[in-house]
């Protein structure tokens, strides 16, 4: 009797541990979009929490930094945010990082904060960045014809650009 | 001997400067320094031992070859932006972004044609620094003029100022910018000596390296603060011009053979 107890006991220990252990799991998961470069890695620049309160302070201060100084090196970059935090879309590209449901949106949106930063920067990371990812996947045929070929950048036709910009103009 | 520049002697900004400094340096307080910290981990930014100039050799460059403003366009992402649907071609042209154009000069008495290229001239005492209601048109302590679009509210007041018409302004939605060179509508733009490749390191502009593509080197890029560059042996060996000298602008791009 006394055993059953004690192993009832031991895996009591054993469930709540692995509960435990799963919600943080969850939590920690919960931060980043799934399927960005984001998910698989350890922790951004500064914990988690830190970086959900003050990363519009950190970001505002190295932008002068940046700017004014020409201080590259800095910790916080946005375009390193957008390399860690895009996910990919269904086509080899990556989805726009603002747009609804992904990484900067789901916040934004729930904390009603308008969102200014790609207006003018970027949404989707660097172009020989998204080249090289999309191509490791292989399949070029599904690509829009976003990719001229397998060594040049990605590159927009004019007519392409165009339409492109009706879309994203009409919502 | 120097050759002539068209150099202003800047002793009467001088003067006014050392005046000003003199009497605030009276007025706040004897006995406390002050002192700047030392960013560290990070690099220490620009510095104004150097200034960034350019020199163009118009006597190079050849009419009708658009391969600097093609190379600006793409190397900053200009060429993002198409002419709306039933827009003008006048419209369009008066509006679009520019940062580098063509311009070609005849001389009426004797029918001699000059072709060069115009952009922002990185004066040192520029009007449209000294025009910016908000701080957003800044020099560099390197000596590039460029606008801080974190900042600018697009009010155009140094488009207005600008004696070289170098700058241009967003009317339209841009999108995929180019991670490098960040635009977006509503904010005025110029020519900023690629800035992005001066902090990587890297000492040429597009524009230079594609007029040296073309075979026609007619763009110098460099330090005109360090006599052993490029542009400064030139500039000690030939005659060059600053572009409307007589505002004393003491601009940082000349031109020889003008």
């Amino acid at each position: 009797m006394l055993s059953s107890t004690g192993i009832r006991r031991f895996a009591g220990v054993l469930m709540a541990g692995a509960f435990t252990f799963l919600t943080t799991g969850v939590l920690g998961d919960s931060a980043v979009t799934p399927g960005s470069k984001a998910a698989g890695m350890e922790a951004c620049v500064a914990p988690t929490a830190e970086m959900r309160r003050n990363h519009m302070d950190y970001l505002k201060h190295d932008r002068i930094k940046t700017v004014r100084k020409g201080i590259r090196d800095i910790r916080n970059s946005l375009a390193d945010c957008v390399d860690c935090h895009a996910a990919k879309n269904g086509s080899g590209g990556y989805a726009q990082i603002d747009s609804e449901g992904q990484f900067c949106d789901k916040c934004h949106n729930y904390m009603a904060v308008d969102l200014a930063c790609f207006q003018c920067h970027r949404k989707t990371p660097g172009e020989e960045k998204l080249s090289q990812s999309a191509l490791d996947g292989g399949n070029v045929d599904h690509r829009l014809g976003l990719l001229r070929d397998k060594d040049a950048p990605a590159a927009l036709a004019a007519d392409e650009l165009v339409q492109l910009q009706a879309i994203v103009q009409e919502d | 001997m120097g050759k002539h520049n068209d150099q202003p002697d800047g002793k009467r900004r001088q003067f006014i400067g050392g005046t000003i400094l003199a009497a605030g340096a009276a007025t706040v307080a004897p006995g406390i320094l002050l002192t700047v910290a030392q960013a560290t981990g990070e690099s220490q930014g620009v510095s104004s031992d150097v200034r960034y100039g350019m020199l163009i050799d118009t006597d190079k460059c050849v009419a009708d070859c658009t391969a600097c403003v093609d190379a600006c366009d793409k190397e900053n992402g200009l060429d993002l932006q198409q002419k709306p649907k039933g827009q003008s071609d006048d419209d369009w042209n008066a509006q679009r972004p520019q940062w580098v154009r063509k311009v070609q000069l005849k001389d009426r008495q004797t029918g001699d044609i000059t072709d060069l290229p115009m952009m922002c001239q990185h004066c040192e005492f520029p009007p449209c620094v000294d025009v910016c209601p908000t701080g957003a048109s800044f020099r560099r302590a390197d000596g590039i003029v460029m606008v801080d679009r974190h900042t600018c509210i697009g009010c155009r007041y140094c488009m207005m100022a600008c004696p070289y018409k170098a700058r241009s302004f967003i009317h339209q939605n841009v999108v995929n910018q180019l991670v490098a060179a960040p635009r977006g509508k509503g904010c005025v733009e110029s020519c900023n000596f690629c800035v992005h490749r001066i902090d990587a390191g890297k000492m040429t502009t597009a524009c230079q390296d594609a007029c040296a593509k073309e075979g026609h080197q007619a763009i110098v890029f460099g330090d005109l603060k360090n006599p052993e560059s490029e542009i400064a042996s030139i500039l000690r060996e030939k005659n060059s011009r600053q572009i409307r000298a007589d505002l004393e602008l003491n601009t940082g791009v000349r031109y020889t053979d003008l």
